[in-house]
């Protein structure tokens, strides 16, 4: 079939090059639907118990998507005219933000006080410009005592400021995702206004909606950058290898094509694009070299040998179609596990892949031979040096192959050893590097003002208006001191210090009476007066439901990893559990979710690798005609990732979402090394009845050089995306890169030595 | 009776065609005017009010207030509002005196405190018992509150309406504007947009189950809030009105709040 499939393609060669190329025109007119999602939610399934608990409770009160400035004056005061001139005109302007629905600074901050009995409830600073230093004092002296302020917008040493923007986007499912980027380019526009206006201050600019719009810019930035140098790295690998123009034109042309068929399929099938589904590029211009090369290093070598272009490919493709086909399906196995992912991006990251893999597959068994039979190619008769390498280094592995077979072993459970150390982190702020603005400003603002990382509460009095009780309003103030008694939380936003301000300005401001109301219904009355006495925009809505039987509590936390993150929220349920049961809820909000997605990520994983690792082993146990060498293949198969892993935790130790797809996918990938190495080793056996350690020097002087310039190319490929600003991609990459060169290793220096072990 | 209604016909078309030599602005002035107009003389009011509040997942919870209005010619009416439910803030009594174009004057009575509370604030964009409406949505429509600019006539549920567009003076408000829907046959509004500060729809309210009293007065009997940003809804129920009671300045006295009941 082999043989009349060349010579059917021969003969249709100028069919078979337009109707492959209308084929991928059709696919990749698909792209025009792709977009990008802004929106860190997308992470998250929807049966993803986290996601539901934090939409649950933003439904019950408001949404906390936001976008916060940093204010720090080079003066180090932000209590001067000129700085709260310029913090009361961005509180104004920043109500224009798109979908803004709250704004707080410490301007518009609505301080309540008592004369006689008057309640007064005005904004902390109505203008400034002509406040005198008894006033600017005054106004220092509150904010910076005030609970509800103090590392929210303002710093306890009063250096650094914000004024918090709540955005309210749409539903996800009426987004179109322009609402992301029209509110960043809005706030960007202020801050430069700002900075203009007032050169003296240093602004920042960060929050879940800043958060949300770097997801597309990195992806964007990877594909400006990272694929150009991908698209260099592999052709200067194909030009050295192959010393061949037209060859090296023609792969060029079928990974385009490949790249192409895959987004525009990803487009037909309505799949997002996030920074991991956006790095599928990359990763698919990368796999499908490998196809081209085997088929080319072939064709190339039987015209050398003299033979005419049109039998080189014949024979070229009698001998490749079955190998290449096999790694093909055993790669895109490899990224189908990524299904398993609790994460979608990750999905739609392996689908796509899985999408490109096959169309490089049927791309380069028509497009690529039908093109190298239309083009000139021009070959120099005569053997190459390689294979002598090659030779050299077989000898090598079998005289040595004790040593080698124990050295190997012993260094595998050596690295396997450090896998436990790695821990399970996903900060959302550290996916992003130091190059992405959103990360500086950031790190900043943890550092000097407020974070990021939040835990909420909604706690539940039980009853209808419950929330006044003082029984109730004791235990939440009780939790929320055990919260501002660890050391890794910045701040808590709580009802009860609201309560205890009212009750002082009630009885006439005397600081004895900063303290809960001693009943219900003094409670409920001061929250009825306070209420009715704030502005729009700064109700309580945001913290108190519709019956007042639940409060929100909101605790802003350090920078802390998901352990401690974890951690934090198991003391807390104990807390909960041993001194309120009654109110008892669990955290939620994105810090909490992103804690727990490596967890649920792992776990999902785990069984995705595995029916990879059986559906792959009987592959192989097919295609190979032998269960023991099935079986044998297993070892170079799992050793590699289990080393790689072992190596991150000796020397990185944190691992996360973007790492618990590796196994799996990288599984796919290097069994294809396995498999052309045993099919060769296992030919000379079988067909050329020699022994195993003069088949092992046949399986390296046939497929050798192919293996290692393919693994080249692979290793290459995933060390570029290891560039990406975002950590998802670039630890991916990295540990792929790392997991494919341990491949190499394995299959060259411990699967032969394994081989003569077995069938002695 | 037939050949009245002629007339009132004849005089509507003749104030319509008069209408279309103005500019947008004084036919909207002239709206509000009207509807201003048609309302003078009711005296004092007293009603109930039961209000359910609603969040986005749909849970509800109600409150009930007994509300008493007194006409206060060339400026804001006084009201008081009494509450009733729930039970923690019930004996609650807020006396208000708005005013055109100044803050109003508020005072709130508090059972647990047993004192009368003065509020100062300019603020009255806020929430009113957590609701979707603000304290300004239920608070006197006076004429003056608000610039005026005639939009459109439209069908609205089956009724000739005006659209006017109205832009609140005080600088405090929380909205932009208000686009209004008063039907031509007997200038009630219909439906009013509300437009936060970034001039984008916030919410709008729906006036429903109008009904007359003596023989003059329209009241709504429901009126519906939907926010469409939050997707938070408030519906307000009025139940028990009563015209000319017979209440005077003295009942809307500060010093007589503790004594509401």
């Amino acid at each position: 079939m082999g043989k009349s499939y060349g010579e059917w393609l021969a003969r249709w060669r100028y069919l078979v090059l337009v109707v492959v190329i209308a084929l991928v025109a059709i696919a990749a007119s698909g792209a025009r639907f792709l977009t990008f999602k802004t929106d860190y939610r997308v992470f998250f399934s929807a049966d993803n118990p986290q996601l539901q608990a934090f939409e649950q409770l933003q439904n019950t009160y408001t949404k906390t998507d936001n976008v916060l400035f940093v204010l720090a004056p080079k003066d180090g005061n932000v209590f001067t005219n000129e700085t709260l001139a310029s913090v009361i005109e961005l509180t104004e302007a920043s109500w224009q933000i798109p979908y803004s629905i709250r704004v707080d600074s410490i301007t518009n901050y609505q301080h309540t006080e008592a004369d006689g009995d008057d309640l007064i409830v005005d904004d902390l600073v109505p203008d400034a410009g002509q406040l005198d230093a008894a006033a600017l004092e005054r106004i220092r002296d509150i904010a910076t005592h005030e609970p509800l302020l103090v590392h929210r917008v303002i710093s306890p040493d009063g250096r650094v400021t914000g004024v918090n923007v709540t955005v309210q986007l749409p539903d996800p499912e009426v987004q179109t995702g322009k609402e992301v980027p029209r509110v960043t380019a809005f706030a960007r526009n202020m801050v430069d206004k700002l900075r203009t206006e007032n050169p003296d201050l240093d602004v920042y600019l960060t929050g879940m909606v800043i958060m949300n719009n770097s997801f597309p810019e990195v992806s964007i930035r990877d594909q400006q950058t990272l694929v150009p140098i991908m698209f260099a790295v592999v052709i200067i690998t194909l030009v050295l290898l192959l010393r061949s123009f037209t060859a090296t034109i023609a792969t060029f042309i079928v990974i385009v094509c490949s790249v192409l068929t895959a987004m525009g399929l990803a487009g037909w099938l309505g799949l997002a694009l996030t920074p991991p589904s956006a790095s599928s590029p990359t990763i698919i211009l990368t796999l499908a070299v490998a196809d081209c090369v085997h088929i080319l290093v072939s064709f190339l070598h039987a015209m050398r040998r003299g033979l005419d272009k049109t039998s080189a490919m014949a024979d070229s493709l009698r001998i490749n179609l079955q190998p290449v086909f096999l790694t093909s399906v055993t790669t895109a196995i490899g990224f189908l596990s990524m299904n398993f992912s609790d994460a979608p991006p990750f999905r739609d990251l392996g689908n796509i892949v899985a999408m490109g893999v096959i169309a490089a597959f049927f791309i380069s068994i028509t497009l690529l031979p039908a093109l190298m039979l239309v083009l000139p190619v021009r070959v120099k008769p005569g053997a190459t040096r390689n294979s002598r390498h090659m030779d050299r280094f077989a000898d090598f592995v079998v005289e040595r192959r004790n040593f080698l077979f124990y050295g190997v072993g012993f260094i595998v459970v050596v690295l396997v050893i450090f896998i436990p150390r790695n821990e399970l982190n996903d900060e959302f702020i550290k996916y992003f590097d130091k190059t992405v603005d959103f990360r500086n400003a950031t790190d900043f603002s943890s550092a000097n003002l407020t974070g990021i990382y939040t835990i909420d509460y909604s706690l539940s009095a039980g009853e209808s208006g419950g929330i006044s009780k003082p029984e109730f309003l004791e235990r939440v103030e009780a939790f929320a001191d055990w919260y501002k008694t660890r050391p890794e939380v910045l701040h808590v936003n709580t009802l009860t210090d609201i309560m205890k301000r009212l009750n002082m300005n009630m009885h006439a401001d005397e600081p004895d009476w900063y303290r809960l109301p001693g009943q219900r219904d003094l409670s409920a009355q001061y929250l009825l007066l306070y209420e009715m006495s704030l502005p729009y925009g700064l109700d309580l809505n945001n913290q108190i439901d519709v019956d007042k039987s639940a409060t929100r509590m909101t605790v802003t936390v350090k920078n802390i990893s998901s352990n401690e993150m974890l951690a934090l929220e198991d003391k807390a349920q104990e807390w909960l559990r041993n001194n309120a049961p009654g109110m008892r809820a669990d955290g939620a909000s994105p810090s909490v979710m992103f804690a727990h997605i490596g967890y649920r990520n792992i776990r999902s994983m785990l069984t995705g690798t595995s029916v990879a690792l059986v559906l792959i082993s009987l592959i192989l146990v097919v295609a190979l005609r032998s269960v023991k060498i099935g079986l044998v293949s297993l070892i170079p198969n799992l050793a590699p990732a289990a080393m790689s892993f072992g190596l991150w935790g000796l020397l990185v130790g944190e691992v996360g979402l973007g790492l618990s797809v590796v196994t799996g996918m990288t599984l796919g990938i290097v069994v294809d090394d396995t498999v052309h190495f045993l099919s060769k080793y296992l030919r000379a056996r079988r067909e050329q009845q020699l022994t195993p350690p003069d088949a092992v020097r046949y399986a390296f002087s046939t497929v050798g050089t192919a293996l290692w310039v393919t693994s080249l190319v692979l290793i290459a490929g995933f060390m570029v995306l290891s560039q990406s600003p975002f950590k998802l991609n670039s630890d991916m990459g990295l540990l792929t890169a790392i997991t494919i060169a341990f491949a190499l290793a394995a299959d060259f220096l411990f699967l032969p030595p394994l081989l003569m072990k077995v069938e002695k | 009776m037939k050949q009245l209604y002629i007339v009132i016909l004849v005089l509507t078309g003749l104030f319509a065609i008069q209408v279309q030599a103005e500019t947008p602005e004084e036919t909207g002035l002239q709206i509000a005017k009207e509807a201003d107009r048609r309302d003078q003389g009711f005296g004092d009011s007293i009603a109930t009010m039961q209000m359910v509040l609603r969040n986005k997942r749909g849970d509800e919870s109600s409150r009930e207030v007994r509300v008493r209005t007194l006409e206060v010619e060339n400026d804001g009416d006084k009201s008081m509002s009494i509450f009733d439910s729930p039970a923690d803030v019930k004996g609650t009594a807020f006396l208000t005196f708005s005013h055109i174009n100044k803050p109003d004057d508020q005072w709130l009575y508090l059972p647990a405190l047993k004192r009368v509370k003065r509020i100062a604030s300019k603020n009255k964009s806020g929430p009113f018992m957590g609701s979707e409406f603000a304290y300004e949505d239920i608070s006197s429509d006076e004429v003056d509150k608000y610039t005026y600019r005639y939009l459109r006539d439209e069908n609205y549920e089956d009724m000739d309406c005006f659209v006017v567009e109205r832009d609140p003076v005080d600088k405090n408000s929380g909205y932009t504007r208000q686009v209004v829907w008063y039907d031509k046959g007997e200038y009630r509004p219909q439906k009013v947009d509300y437009y936060d500060r970034k001039n984008e729809h916030l919410k709008t309210l729906t006036f429903h189950e109008y009904r007359k009293y003596l023989d003059k007065y329209w009241r709504g009997m429901r009126y519906e809030m939907v926010n469409y940003q939050t997707g938070k809804s408030t519906t307000l129920t009025w139940k028990e009105y009563t015209f000319r009671n017979g209440l005077t300045d003295r009942d809307f006295d500060k010093n007589t709040l503790k004594r509401a009941r």
